[in-house]
C-alpha cells in the first residue's frame, strides 16, 4: 500500500497555486507537492508517496531509533551473543541460513 | 482445482458459515470469514498481443515456444540462444538479428541507432564471435523529421565503426502517420567464431564462477528517466557500448569460457534464470556482491523495481570454469569496459535450474524469470 | 539513500533477531496488515531468519488485490472508450477483471497510460483538452490524499476534461473484520507505517483494548520490520496489548492534519467490497457529493456492471495458516508459479509460491562461506 520514500527539499517554487519542491532521492530528483506539509523547509527530509510529500522526516527521531539498536547489541555482549552460541551447538556457521531454509520447506 | 470451489464470503453469509457459535454479527457487528481471503489472478491465456510479449520474460518465452518455434522448426533455433552457431563451407559462423523500438529515440548516452548496432554485435559477442558485417532494416514513420533520421544514420555509422563492424546491406520501407513511433531498425548480423570456443549454457557445471562485467540496470534507468509519465532526473547515462572487445579479452585469457549473456530486457535476474533452465544447475547469487549504482538502486526505490530486473545494454555475464575465474576477472578489469567487473556468485548442483539470492541479511530469496515488463508499483 | 541504507544494516539486523529470538518463549502468530512490508519480509529473507515461535501471516494490505472486480470492469469499460485517456499506476495493469486486464484494453487499441503520480495525469488532462482523462484512484490512506488533492485541483483549476474512478479502502474497519473472524488466529498487528503518517495513531487504542491484540506502528526497511516485530513479542510476552510506535521518525500520533481535512472534504467513507474478501461496512472512500462532477462512475454512468467472482483456490485457507500449501489438491498440479490459481501462487510474496520454490529447493543453498565471493 504504500512505497514511500524518504527525500530532501533541493528547491521550493509556488505553481499554478501549488507548493511545489524538487527533491532528491539518493541522486534521483523528482517534483513533489508540499501542499501536505507546507512548512517543509530546504534541507528537510520528508516521505514521499506518488508525488506528494505526506509527513516531516524527524532526524532525531531517526537517530534514537538507531542508538536503541545499537544498545541492543551491547546488552547481548554482556550476556553473551545467543546466536552465535545457539549455531555453536548446532554446529553450523551462524552466517548459513540453509536450516531455515529447510525449515521453511517442512511448514 | 479443489473439489470445493470457493466462493468469497460476504458479510451476511460469512456469519452463516459460522452459524452455531456466538459471533460477533450477533452483537450487531459485522463480520467477514476471512479464511474465504482469495486474490485475483493475472491473467495468462492472452487473445491478442500485450506489451508483455515483448518483455524478455515468461511471456516473451511463451510466445517463442508455443508458436514460433513449432511454426519454424529446425534445430538451429530450437537452441534459442541470443545468436544461432551455424556451420557453413567449412566456418563456423554465428548469426543473429534484433529489432529496436525504443522510445523516445534519442536518451542520455545514445539513441536507437547506438542499440541498433551494439545489441547485435553483443548478440554475436556471446557466440565468442566478432560481429564482421550487418544489415541494417528501417522502418520510418510518414512526417518524420529528415534531420531525427540522420542523427539516427550518423550513429549507426558512428557506432558500427567503433565496433569494427560493416554494414554492408540494407532496405527502408515507410508507413502511414500514426502506425510507427518514427524511426523503428532491425539489424542481422554475422561474425567468425573462433576455433575452440563454445560457448553454450549447457557447458556451465557447479562451481562455475559467475562474473557481471560492471554495474547493473544503467541502460534502463537512464530510458526510464525520459520516459512519459515516469520523468526524472538523474546523472546517469545509457551503458550501451559494443562487446567484441570485452570478449576477446577474456578469450584470449582462456577459450575455455563456458556461457556468456549480456542481459538486456528482463535485466540480470532474466539471463541468470535462462541459463541456470537451459543447463540444468542452480545459481547462488551474493546479493551484495551484485554491483548496484547508487542513482540505480535509488531510481528503482522509488519506483518499487528490483535493479536485478532492469535492462542493460554494455554488460556482460559470464560463466567461467573455477581455475580460470581469476585470470578472466583480472583481464576484464583492465579493459575499458569490464573495470566494474565483479563475482556474484556461482554455479551448484543443488537446485537444478533455480537461481537463488542470498540476501545481505543472510535469507535467501528465490529469483524467478519476470512475467513480462517491468512495472512501477505503488505497493 | 540517507533513511533506507542505515536502516538495513546487517549487523544491527542480527542485533534484534538475537533479541527476538532471547524474547520469544511461545507460538506467536502476528499479522503485517500492509503488502509494503510483506515485500520487505521476502526480499530480504526476514521470515527465514526469525525464530520458529514468530510466525508471520501476511495481511490484506495490498490495494492492488483488494480492489472489486467490479471496479475493475468498470475501469475496463471506461477505458475501452476511444474519446478516453486512461491513467493508472503501473501495478494496476495486470489485475485481471471478469475477462480481460488494462494490457490487453491496450492491446484492442484502449490508451491506457501509466503514471506515476496522480498529478501526472492531471497535467496529461491539461494537454489534452479534447479528450477526457480518467485516473484510476485506488490505494489505502498513504495513496487517498494525493488522489483527493488531484481532485481537488482538477476543480480550482477549473480542469472538466479530468475524471476519477475512486476505489479507496481502510485499514482500521479491515482489522476489526479480521479480528472479528471466526477463523482468526492473529494475535497481534503490525500496523502500516505510512499509513498511520497520515492518519496518526487515533484509530487503533479501541481497536487494540477490544480485541486484546498488540498494534505496533511499523516502518518499511528490515530493520523496521524487525524492530516492530521485537516490540510486538515482547508485549505478548507480557500479556499486554497497547499501541506502540516503532517508526517515530515518519509517525507523529496525531498523523498529518493538513491531509485529512483534505481527506474529509473530497471524500466521504462509503461501505467498500474487498475483492477476495466481502464487504466491510464503512471500509473504503469514495468522492463527496461536491465533488460528483469529477466521479468518473457518474461521468460514464458505468453503474450497471454487475459481476461475479469466479471460482477461487483454498488461498483463503492458506492465507490464514489453516492448512499448508500442499494440503490444496490443485497445489504443484494445477496449480504452478507458471499456471496460478490463487495469488498466494502468482506473487513471488505468496506463501504457496514460497512453498513451491523452496521444495523445489530440496537441499538448502551451499553455505555463504564456500562461495567465491565470500
Amino acid at each position: 500500500m504504500c512505497l514511500a520514500v524518504p527525500g530532501k527539499v533541493l528547491d521550493i517554487e509556488e505553481r499554478d497555486g501549488t507548493r511545489m519542491a524538487t527533491v532528491d532521492f539518493g541522486g534521483v530528483v523528482k517534483e513533489v507537492c508540499l501542499e501536505y506539509v507546507p512548512d517543509l523547509q530546504v534541507g528537510e527530509y520528508a516521505i514521499v508517496h506518488v508525488g506528494f510529500a505526506l509527513q516531516r522526516l524527524d532526524e532525531d527521531s531517526a537517530r534514537q531509533t538507531l542508538a536503541l539498536f545499537e544498545e541492543l547489541g551491547l546488552l547481548q555482549e554482556e550476556f553473551g551473543d545467543p546466536w552465535e552460541a545457539a549455531a555453536a551447538e548446532a554446529g553450523a556457521a551462524p552466517a548459513a541460513v540453509g536450516g531455515d531454509t529447510a525449515r521453511e520447506a517442512r511448514k | 482445482m479443489p473439489d470445493t470451489p470457493h466462493t468469497p464470503l460476504t458479510a451476511s453469509n460469512a456469519s452463516n458459515a459460522a452459524a452455531g457459535a456466538p459471533t460477533p454479527a450477533d452483537r450487531g457487528l459485522p463480520t467477514v470469514d476471512i479464511s474465504g481471503w482469495t486474490c485475483p489472478t493475472p491473467l495468462r491465456d492472452q487473445p491478442r498481443v500485450v506489451m508483455g510479449h515483448g518483455g524478455g520474460g515468461a511471456l516473451s518465452a511463451e510466445l517463442v515456444q508455443q508458436i514460433f518455434v513449432p511454426a519454424f522448426g529446425g534445430e538451429v533455433l530450437a537452441q534459442l540462444g541470443d545468436s544461432a552457431a551455424v556451420a557453413l563451407g567449412g566456418a563456423r559462423l554465428a548469426f543473429s538479428t534484433d529489432s529496436f523500438v525504443v522510445r523516445p529515440l534519442f536518451f542520455p548516452g545514445g539513441s536507437i541507432g547506438d542499440l541498433a548496432v551494439n545489441g547485435t554485435v553483443n548478440d554475436l559477442a556471446m557466440s565468442g564471435a566478432r560481429a564482421a558485417y550487418l544489415s541494417c532494416g528501417f522502418i520510418l514513420e510518414e512526417g518524420v523529421e529528415m534531420p531525427v533520421v540522420a542523427g539516427v544514420a550518423d550513429a549507426m555509422g558512428a557506432a558500427a565503426r567503433v565496433a569494427g563492424v560493416e554494414v554492408a546491406t540494407g532496405d527502408t520501407k515507410v508507413v502511414e502517420a500514426g502506425h510507427g513511433d518514427g524511426v523503428y531498425i532491425n539489424t542481422a548480423g554475422i561474425g567468425l567464431i573462433p576455433d575452440g570456443v563454445d560457448l553454450r549454457p549447457q557447458r556451465v557445471v557447479p562451481g562455475d564462477v559467475v562474473i557481471v562485467s560492471g554495474d547493473i540496470g544503467v541502460h534502463g534507468v537512464a530510458i526510464m528517466s525520459v520516459r512519459e509519465g515516469l520523468e526524472f532526473g538523474v546523472e546517469i547515462e545509457s551503458d550501451c557500448a559494443a562487446l567484441g572487445g570485452l570478449v576477446e579479452t577474456m578469450l584470449a585469457v582462456t577459450p575455455d569460457l563456458h556461457v556468456l549473456r549480456d542481459p538486456t530486457r528482463g535485466g540480470l535476474a532474466a539471463a541468470l534464470c535462462e541459463i541456470a533452465t537451459a543447463s540444468c544447475t542452480g545459481i547462488v547469487i551474493q546479493e551484495r556482491a551484485v554491483p548496484v549504482p547508487p542513482a540505480v538502486a535509488n531510481a528503482c526505490a522509488i519506483l518499487g523495481l528490483d535493479p536485478m530486473y532492469v535492462a542493460n545494454e554494455g554488460k556482460l555475464v559470464a560463466f567461467v570454469p573455477r581455475e580460470h575465474a581469476d585470470a578472466v576477472l583480472a583481464a576484464m578489469r583492465r579493459h575499458p569496459l569490464g573495470a566494474g567487473a565483479a563475482v556474484i556468485g556461482e554455479a551448484v548442483a543443488t537446485h537444478p535450474g533455480m537461481v537463488v539470492a542470498r540476501t545481505p541479511l543472510g535469507g535467501t530469496r528465490v529469483v524467478d524469470l519476470p512475467l513480462g515488463e517491468q512495472l512501477p508499483r505503488i505497493c | 539513500m540517507k533513511y533506507i541504507d542505515e536502516f538495513q544494516d546487517p549487523e544491527l539486523a542480527r542485533r534484534l533477531l538475537d533479541d527476538i529470538r532471547a524474547t520469544a518463549t511461545r507460538p506467536w502468530a502476528l499479522m503485517e496488515v500492509c503488502g509494503g512490508q510483506t515485500h520487505t519480509i521476502i526480499r530480504h529473507g526476514i521470515d527465514q531468519l526469525l525464530p520458529e515461535q514468530v510466525e508471520l501471516i501476511h495481511g490484506p494490505g495490498c490495494p492492488v488485490c483488494v480492489t472489486p472486480l467490479e471496479v475493475i470492469d468498470k475501469a475496463l469499460e471506461i477505458a475501452s472508450r476511444p474519446d478516453v485517456i486512461f491513467c493508472s499506476f503501473g501495478d494496476m495493469l495486470r489485475v485481471p477483471g471478469s475477462d480481460r486486464d488494462l494490457f490487453q484494453v491496450r492491446g484492442e487499441g484502449g490508451d491506457v497510460r501509466v503514471v506515476y503520480s496522480p498529478l501526472d495525469a492531471l497535467k496529461t488532462a491539461q494537454q489534452n483538452p479534447d479528450r477526457e482523462v480518467v485516473f484510476f484512484g485506488i490505494g489505502f490512506e498513504t495513496t487517498a490524499p494525493p488522489n483527493a488533492m488531484t481532485v481537488h485541483q482538477a476543480r480550482r483549476l477549473g480542469i472538466r476534461n479530468f475524471s476519477m474512478l475512486v476505489s479507496h479502502v481502510r485499514v482500521p474497519p479491515a482489522i476489526e473484520a479480521i479480528m472479528t473472524s471466526p477463523s482468526c488466529r492473529v494475535q497481534a498487528f503490525l500496523a502500516a507505517g505510512h499509513v498511520c503518517s497520515v492518519m496518526g495513531m487515533a484509530e487503533y487504542p479501541a481497536l487494540a483494548e477490544r480485541f486484546r491484540v498488540p498494534i505496533v506502528v511499523t516502518g518499511f526497511e528490515p530493520l523496521d520490520i524487525l524492530e516492530g516485530i521485537r516490540r510486538t513479542v515482547r508485549q505478548l510476552e507480557r500479556g499486554e496489548h497497547t499501541v506502540d510506535n516503532a517508526y517515530p521518525r515518519a509517525v507523529r500520533s496525531e498523523g498529518n492534519p493538513a491531509a485529512q481535512a483534505m481527506l474529509a472534504d473530497v471524500f466521504e467513507v462509503t461501505d467498500r467490497a474487498w475483492r477476495g474478501i466481502g464487504t466491510i461496512p464503512a471500509s473504503g472512500w469514495r468522492l463527496s457529493e461536491r465533488y460528483r462532477d469529477y466521479d468518473a462512475e457518474h461521468r460514464f454512468s458505468v453503474d450497471g456492471i454487475a459481476t461475479r467472482e469466479p471460482a477461487a483456490c483454498r488461498s483463503g485457507e492458506v492465507l490464514q495458516g489453516l492448512i499448508k500449501p500442499h494440503e490444496c489438491e490443485a497445489f504443484g498440479t494445477t496449480c504452478t508459479p507458471r499456471t496460478p490459481l490463487g495469488a498466494t501462487m502468482v506473487s513471488s510474496e505468496g506463501a504457496c509460491a514460497a512453498y513451491y520454490l523452496y521444495r523445489r529447493l530440496g537441499t538448502p543453498p551451499t553455505p555463504l562461506e564456500a562461495s567465491p565471493v565470500a
